[in-house]
């Protein structure tokens, strides 16, 4: 390992600009006559649109346009679509409403957009918009997804008969039914995993811009990939072809899954310029939008159970999940609750059958779709929730109950699609009970007792899936894209290198870890390489960055490429210094004949290869190569959490006393990035377990928690200092050897909080977000059981 | 925000003339509430007299056995007082758990005091303490100044000038915070005044405010120890019931808060 290479600590390039408010967001960019966007959005969850007056707007001060979904349906705007294809286990196809940008006849959620109002100045937007009348005739809504699919539950789009989008299956049911009437024992869980607001620091924001002579658009957005929105909106929205726009994603402050998808307001944005003239739109969301319309996570609600045999051994799992997917269907939003969940139910265990049943439904709520670790988190919530009870009801230890059903040969088909290239769950699950200290947890329980404190601790041995893969797998699921990554290598003649990479960097610190691994293979320092991304003019197509994919895809391709890099510069450098291609080597920097003191520095033979004065016969002058990388296969991260709490009864209140992290993500390139991305990961898992709940109110279908008043996101204080460690296995799927570490922190956390505190107190069922109230209700109604 | 005119008192006077001219005006004395309203456009006032500025509103001074805080006092100078710490340790305490750092730089404790927020701490150290509110017209006892949730005795041109408070004998104050906006969902402010009476004073959980509770007053003046107060509960039908507690979780914090609180006093 060089000070800057492979498993280096390197402090992050980005952080400067970053650290002195120096970045450069969408919100920041200034374009030349800009106007701004504000959006009129329905104050009810279902209605009819009667009509929209727009008169009294049109004159209010500043005014530019005011434009409506009749407007965009007559200049022919396609809607918004769903780009993952779900069967149903009738065959049929998922059933997808239309999504128009601007709803024209009926508003389907709370913040649905019904016109955008254009101004020289953001409040004169507003204030235009409060101007705008709209008369609604409200309907009935539903918002719960076990209510959504009743006899009479209000129909929300007509192409969903009784608001049912797919009843999508996956494994064998009659071979997983024969193993329940084998087993010695049932262990039977309901739950549900709580609705999320991503809530990114930096909110979603849009700028359109058309160029009438050019007739060409540019869009500024906060995206995490430019391309596929450039792709939707070019094919399906129809706005531009796709040389006729460019889509920018400036620095983008966090997206966790929510701004991978493309939204009605960029649509909007970049229609609305071309039709006040092509002067730019700017919309950027306050954070009651970013509330109500950014797409949320999981929702899930769920029953399921696992078989044993007498020696306690998992014979089977049997899931039925209902998906609430929102009012319209999201960008990927049905791969979430299928391919994302299902295929994740065996967890870390060797399972001879599974069979899941998944619903998914509309309701009158704002779109749900991935959100950090989709669909994951929702599977091993299931699987670790079941394992610990099922323990409970056996009578033996949480921990040996899932060393005896591990997975220990691989590669390990699963019933679910996913085969596991390699893993050692027993390495990490070893290494979180001695960093626990679990044995020593009665004697620690006790002590609490004595000062009235009820503690608990909870396990949870996770599996996810990364870098989603190969491309001709995913196409014969139903993506509608292939995910595989590209990379451009430019090395220039003074031996600096630029790196265009399609994935995005929002928080992920590509800016240092792209670079660490070009100072790995060339030894040249990292302060002259530069990683670009994030603008479809500048880069070639590529596919962005969520599933943890960057590094196991992202970073591949880039290393494809410096394969190529590496072998022309050898060839010239062969040439210059008249030796056998073969005897080049690569060290420090320089290109080195093998055994003599002959040697080239790297930037001499990047030099060579621009001024192209002596070049090998038949050799293109100049240095830079392009990769596609295609992975072979998922990445499986995989690891074991340790959580232990202490409940104050006359409250309610849960300390987290510790919280142990043991991961496995394969090789690591920055263990200091890595570290901080389990610690992001955690405090959002603790967040989903303990603090955050997204609450519609079922009658009005008002959003109940529409800000940080009353929707609690996790802080500083709320969380233990983290005890994370990892353990390796080399991922043999990819060039590097890594996994993906961007999700683990939020799926695994989530049931090892809610295992330590119902041992704590001593019941099975437990809601989250395990607020005080909750804690103390549950206390309370088991002690009124006993009594 | 709706666009709204900015002025700065300069004498009390002046800020009463200020909002008497003003087509719809609004006292501003710190603004923590106020102008995240405005900001949501939830308030639309046409004028705001800013009170901060004014003199008599400033400072904080002990003479003899009385605490006497300008209205415009920040949280922060509250809670950093030598003259508080001194003789009134609760409430320094008090004050710095209201808020965040910012806030506590902002928010005064007559900004505060007037808006009678339910869930805001000084109207339980106001009442526990039994506090007098001087105004530009009068004074008012704490117990008369607090009328009802968000409803004070105040006047539309009545300007509070500064709250003195009696050194306690003891006094202790424990909050429970709502979980996402930490504003108090229970806050007991236990007192045991020097002429030997007791106030139990709540905020946070009452439907109508803040509200004292009269069965623990009485238990904590025959004995004044945590276990006094251990099995006396108020009725939930008085509580405040929302997302983060119902009536009856509330009801019951009152109870643990109230232990706390005379724990802590000592």
């Amino acid at each position: 390992m060089g000070a800057e290479g492979f498993g280096a600590r390197v402090l992050r390039k980005e952080d400067k600009r970053f650290i002195t408010g120096r970045g450069r967001y969408t919100d920041d960019i200034e374009l030349k006559d800009m106007t701004h966007g504000v959006f009129v959005r329905s104050p009810h969850a279902h209605a009819k649109v009667r009509s929209i007056d727009t008169s009294a707007a049109e004159k209010m001060p500043g005014v530019v346009g005011v434009l409506t979904g009749h407007d965009l349906a007559a200049d022919k705007i396609g809607g918004l679509i769903c780009g993952w294809m779900i069967h149903s286990r009738d065959g049929s196809p998922m059933k997808m409403g239309a999504h128009p940008a601007l709803a024209a006849d009926t508003v389907r959620y709370v913040g649905d957009a019904v016109a955008i109002v254009v101004a020289e100045t953001r409040d004169q937007a507003r204030d235009a918009a409060e101007a705008v009348e709209v008369d609604y005739e409200e309907l009935p809504a539903v918002t719960d997804p076990a209510k959504a699919t009743a006899a009479g539950a209000p129909q929300i789009h007509p192409e969903a008969e009784g608001n049912l989008i797919y009843d999508w299956t996956i494994g064998d049911e009659a071979a997983t039914e024969g193993q329940f009437a084998n087993a010695a024992h049932v262990t039977k869980i309901d739950l549900v995993n709580n609705r999320l607001v991503p809530n990114a620091m930096e909110p979603r924001a849009a700028i359109g811009s058309y160029d009438q002579a050019e007739e060409h658009f540019t869009l500024y957005n906060t995206t995490q990939n430019p391309h596929v929105a450039r792709l939707v909106l070019s094919a399906f929205v129809g706005m531009a072809p796709e040389h006729k726009l460019r889509v920018v994603a400036p620095d983008v402050g966090g997206g966790f899954g929510s701004k991978i998808f493309i939204y009605p307001e960029e649509t909007a944005c970049l229609w609305a310029s071309r039709k006040v003239g092509g002067r730019p739109v700017k919309w950027v969301a306050d954070r009651t939008e970013a509330f109500l319309t950014d797409a949320h996570g999981r929702d899930h609600v769920t029953h399921a159970e696992v078989a044993f045999d007498a020696d306690n051994r998992v014979l089977g799992l049997r899931v039925k999940t209902i998906a609430n997917l929102g009012a319209y269907m999201s960008t990927f939003s049905s791969s979430v609750p299928t391919y994302l969940y299902a295929t994740l139910l065996s967890g870390q265990y060797a399972i001879p059958q599974i069979f899941a049943e998944v619903q998914a439904v509309y309701t009158n709520t704002s779109p749900v779709d991935a959100y950090r670790g989709a669909g994951r988190p929702e599977a091993t919530f299931v699987v670790e929730r079941l394992m610990e009870t099922a323990a409970r009801e056996l009578g033996v230890d949480p921990a040996e109950l899932r060393r005896k059903n591990f997975v220990r040969a691989f590669p390990h088909q699963t019933p679910v699609i996913m085969a596991y290239d390699a893993g050692d769950y027993d390495a990490s699950l070893d290494a979180a009970l001695k960093a626990a200290d679990y044995a020593g947890f009665p004697a620690r329980r006790a002590e609490a007792e004595s000062r009235g404190k009820k503690r608990g601790i909870g396990l949870s041995c996770y599996i996810e899936a990364c870098g989603i893969a190969p491309s001709q797998a995913v196409g014969s699921l139903g993506a509608g894209v292939g995910l595989w990554e590209s990379a451009e290598v430019r090395v220039n003649p003074v031996g600096t290198i630029e790196v265009l990479t399609g994935t995005h960097s929002h928080g992920q610190s590509h800016e240092t870890t792209f670079a660490q691994i070009i100072n790995e293979r060339f030894g040249v320092p990292t302060d002259t390489v530069s990683i670009v991304h994030g603008d479809t003019d500048k880069v070639q197509f590529g596919m962005g960055t969520y599933g943890s994919r960057s590094a196991a895809v992202g970073l591949s391709a880039v290393f494809k490429a410096l394969d190529k890099v590496e072998a022309k510069a050898k060839k010239l450098a062969a040439h210059l210094m008249e030796a056998a291609e073969g005897d080049i080597v690569l060290e420090d920097g320089s290109f080195k004949v093998a055994g003599t003191d002959r040697a080239l520095a790297f930037h001499e033979v990047a030099l060579a290869a621009y001024t192209a004065h002596n070049l090998p016969e038949g050799m293109e002058p100049g240095l830079k190569e392009t990769s596609f990388y295609d992975p072979t296969n998922f990445t499986f991260p995989a690891g074991s959490y340790v959580c232990e709490v202490e409940i104050d009864p006359d409250t309610g209140v849960t300390e987290i006393v510790q919280f142990v992290a043991a991961d496995d993500f394969g090789r690591i390139i920055n263990p200091m990035i890595v570290e901080g991305q389990v610690h992001g990961g955690l405090a959002q898992g603790i967040g989903q377990a303990l603090l955050e709940g997204c609450v519609y109110d079922h009658e009005s279908g008002q959003l109940v928690t529409a800000s940080f008043m009353d929707y609690c996101m996790p802080r500083a204080d709320d969380l233990p200092s983290f005890n994370v460690m990892t353990t390796e296995t080399v991922c043999p799927g990819n060039p590097l050897g890594v996994k993906g570490c961007g999700e683990a922190g939020a799926i695994g956390s989530p049931p090892a909080l809610i295992n330590a505190l119902t041992d704590a107190i001593g019941r099975n069922d437990l809601a989250m977000p395990a607020t005080p109230q909750r804690v103390w209700a549950a206390l309370r109604s088991s002690s009124a059981a006993a009594a | 925000m709706y666009a709204t005119t900015y002025h700065k008192a300069s004498s009390l006077d002046d800020a009463v003339a200020k909002l008497g001219g003003a087509e719809d005006g609004k006292f501003l004395s710190g603004g923590q509430t106020l102008l995240a309203t405005m900001k949501q456009r939830l308030a639309a006032p046409t004028d705001l007299v800013d009170l901060t500025k004014i003199p008599e509103l400033k400072g904080i001074t002990l003479d003899g056995d009385t605490v006497t805080v300008g209205a415009a006092s920040t949280h922060y100078e509250v809670h950093s007082s030598d003259a508080v710490k001194s003789a009134i340790p609760a409430l320094a305490a008090l004050a710095g758990l209201i808020g965040d750092p910012a806030v506590r730089n902002m928010g005064t404790m007559g900004g505060s005091v007037a808006n009678n927020d339910p869930a805001a701490d000084y109207p339980a150290a106001l009442v526990g303490l039994n506090a007098t509110v001087h105004t530009n017209k009068r004074a008012l006892s704490a117990d008369d100044f607090f009328t009802g949730m968000f409803e004070t005795a105040l006047e539309e041109d009545e300007v509070i000038v500064k709250i003195s408070f009696p050194a306690p004998e003891k006094a202790g104050y424990e909050k429970f915070r709502n979980p996402a906006s930490r504003y108090a969902m229970c806050g007991v402010m236990a007192v045991k005044l020097k002429d030997g009476s007791v106030r139990v004073a709540v905020t946070g959980a009452g439907s109508d405010g803040v509200f004292r509770v009269p069965e623990m007053e009485q238990a904590l003046a025959a004995n004044w120890s945590p276990d006094a107060v251990a099995s006396i509960t108020v009725s939930p039908d008085d509580m405040i019931g929302d997302l983060h507690g119902s009536p009856e979780y509330r009801a019951h914090l009152v109870t643990v808060m109230a232990k706390r609180a005379v724990a802590a006093a000592g």
